[in-house]
């Protein structure tokens, strides 16, 4: 320790420095770095040649299939995860903890366990594929599979931000609400929700990321089909390993823009999600 | 009229009320008083229908409503954390009610607004109607709490530790309001306290629980003046005990306050059976009177005392006689 009016819980301005230092060159080199080359390489060639990549027909079908897939998973696991984390926070019933782990599954899992998972259920050779051949249904090497996949992989984030909040808000305002004669549909629309927005909008941005992002477990269980069945993650890989380096930097920048957009959004929402947070914990404490 | 009638109820295996019994006439005032665990806000809870009973009934004017949600039961609460909607503004918050009703029973836009206007003057918020809970203090968050639950005209209004939660200033003037609307109103109210002081001031009546059990009711007075138990006596005032055989008064511990003991002058006639040694250990002022802390030479217990005002006061380190003026035994 140096300086001689620093507090007892301060660093010396040497120790502070070294500490910035190393936190600045390791999100350099670890994350700021990566994101920068995406770019770099996707435009490297040009701006025309960047624009033929992301515009080709197996591109664009990807890009359809990836928004088609996160409108399905997003909005179906925003309900589950406020019904979970609803059911978790306000009512106590037999299994409840039961419920809690099992939320935390999909982020347990690795993803490609959780592709086998569906392709073991609804493959040719799995527990329900014959009566699926049968009835001529398709679900594995489908879109009906990767959207399941995603499904499952991205259910945990909506519930794993609402349940502690929910949880530190405790039941008092729905049980005032009930107590001044709202029905449940009036107390959650008109109470929980409003309480809960700013963490539920936060939920679904990252579960939104997510959907639009994921490899392993679509992997496993979309086979591949180009034009059909190839979400922009698994297009990027393969124009990789076709050695076309343009047109996979060019893709995968689209998918790092997006997730620069969720940051951005996400950092937004924080500083109001504080703001409005600070007011309500004014409240309580 | 509300009437309980041996009301019970188990969290799990812990037994939160034993047969609880209860009458409360219209317009009283009654204050459930107990430390925390004595089941005092499971048994508002349980009346107000946020909580059902095991076993037992809860009749409201001679009906039983056991099984009626809160919501019929024409009830008010108020919380202890205020519970206000913190997205809503102030007028919103106490119009809440009005404006959940069903079609056919609810008023005109205009006239929920006029109303919450006039419960805000009721609780003199006037003109904070558009502002948000979080701008206002907590004193008074609670009045708007106040307000809103008396939106609805309830047949009977129950606070959950209403003033738990504020600084010592705003709690008086509080229960001032309190008492104030209740009277006006011709309200029937039941309050949840753990402050002695707050349920003798307020109440008509005082329920003193412990355990689960109610342990006496009565009046403030009848409470404090005479407890029925050695449990109300010690949580309501406070209480020695001094070994009743010193006194020739039989047997186990005299329950006595401390302005209830008597300090005798050293020169008094010696009649050893009456009057007890106490080595004075501190003094400090403590309101009108001095306010004594000793030991009892006998058995080292701490004992309390009161001078009385204009008495000369014994010093720390001096050893005094005392006699119980007044005292109170609870054979076993």
């Amino acid at each position: 320790m140096s300086g001689s009016a620093t507090s007892a819980t301060s660093e010396s301005r040497v120790a502070r420095a070294i500490l910035i230092t190393l936190a600045l060159l390791f999100l350099t080199l670890f994350l700021a770095l990566p994101l920068v080359t995406v770019f770099v390489e996707a435009l490297q060639a040009g701006i025309g040649p960047f624009r033929d990549a992301i515009s080709t027909p197996d591109a664009l079908s990807a890009i359809k299939l990836t928004l088609l897939v996160a409108a399905i998973s997003v909005p179906l696991n925003m309900v589950f995860g406020v019904t979970a984390s609803w059911a978790i926070t306000k009512f106590s019933f037999p299994g409840k903890s039961l419920l809690t782990t099992l939320i935390d599954l999909p982020f347990s899992v690795s993803p490609v366990v959780s592709g086998l998972i569906f392709v073991l259920l609804f493959g040719a050779q799995g527990l329900l594929g014959p009566w699926l051949a049968d009835h001529d249904l398709k679900i594995i090497f489908a879109v009906p599979g990767i959207v399941l996949a995603t499904v499952f992989i991205t259910f945990p984030f909506v519930a794993r931000e609402l349940i502690p909040l929910m949880q530190e808000q405790g039941k008092d305002d729905e049980e005032a609400a009930i107590s001044l004669g709202a029905n449940g549909w009036q107390t959650f629309w008109h109470v929980t929700l409003p309480n809960i927005r700013w963490g539920l909008l936060y939920g679904v941005l990252l579960c939104n990321a997510r959907a639009m992002g994921e490899f392993g477990a679509v992997s496993v269980v979309s086979g591949h089909i180009r034009g059909e069945t190839n979400t922009l993650p698994l297009h990027v890989e393969i124009l990789y390993n076709e050695y076309d380096y343009v047109g996979a930097f060019a893709v995968a920048s689209l998918l790092a823009g997006l997730a620069l957009v969720t940051l951005v959004a996400k950092t937004l929402l924080e500083w109001r999600f504080l703001d409005s947070g600070n007011l309500t914990r004014g409240a309580k404490h | 009229m509300i009437e309980l009638a041996n009301i019970t109820k188990r969290f799990g295996n812990y037994p939160a009320l034993h047969g609880i019994d209860l009458s409360i006439r219209p317009g009283e005032f009654i204050a459930l008083l107990g430390p925390s665990g004595s089941g005092k806000t499971t048994l508002l809870r349980i009346i107000a229908g946020l909580e059902y009973q095991d076993s037992g009934e809860v009749r409201l004017d001679g009906e039983d409503v056991s099984s009626r949600k809160v919501a019929e039961r024409g009830v008010g609460f108020v919380f202890q954390h205020y519970a206000l909607f913190r997205h809503m503004t102030v007028a919103n918050n106490v119009a809440f009610g009005l404006t959940v009703r069903r079609a056919k029973n609810r008023l005109a836009h205009r006239d929920i607004r006029a109303r919450a206007d006039e419960l805000l003057r009721l609780v003199q918020l006037d003109g904070l109607g558009d502002r948000y809970p979080a701008q206002l203090s907590g004193g008074q968050r609670q009045r708007v709490a106040l307000a809103r639950a008396l939106a609805v005209e309830p047949k009977l209004l129950l606070l959950d530790e209403p003033f738990g939660a504020l600084d010592a200033q705003v709690r008086k003037d509080l229960r001032r309001a309190l008492r104030d609307l209740h009277g006006q109103m011709g309200l029937t109210s039941v309050f949840v306290t753990h402050d002695q002081e707050e349920a003798l001031e307020l109440a008509d009546r005082v329920v003193v629980m412990n355990q689960g059990r109610i342990e006496q009711i009565g009046t403030p007075d009848e409470i404090y003046t005479a407890p029925a138990t050695p449990f109300v006596s010690h949580f309501v005032g406070e209480t020695n005990l001094l070994p009743a055989a010193l006194f020739g008064r039989g047997d186990g511990d005299l329950h006595v306050r401390p302005h209830e003991i008597a300090i005798v002058a050293n020169d008094a006639p010696a009649d050893g059976s009456t009057r007890a040694e106490v080595h004075v250990a501190n003094r400090f002022r403590k309101g009108p009177q001095w306010r004594i802390e000793g030991r009892l030479a006998i058995n080292g217990r701490l004992i309390e005392i009161d001078c009385e005002p204009g008495q000369a006061v014994p010093a720390p380190g001096e050893t005094i006689l005392i006699r119980p003026a007044t005292a109170r035994n609870f054979p076993a």
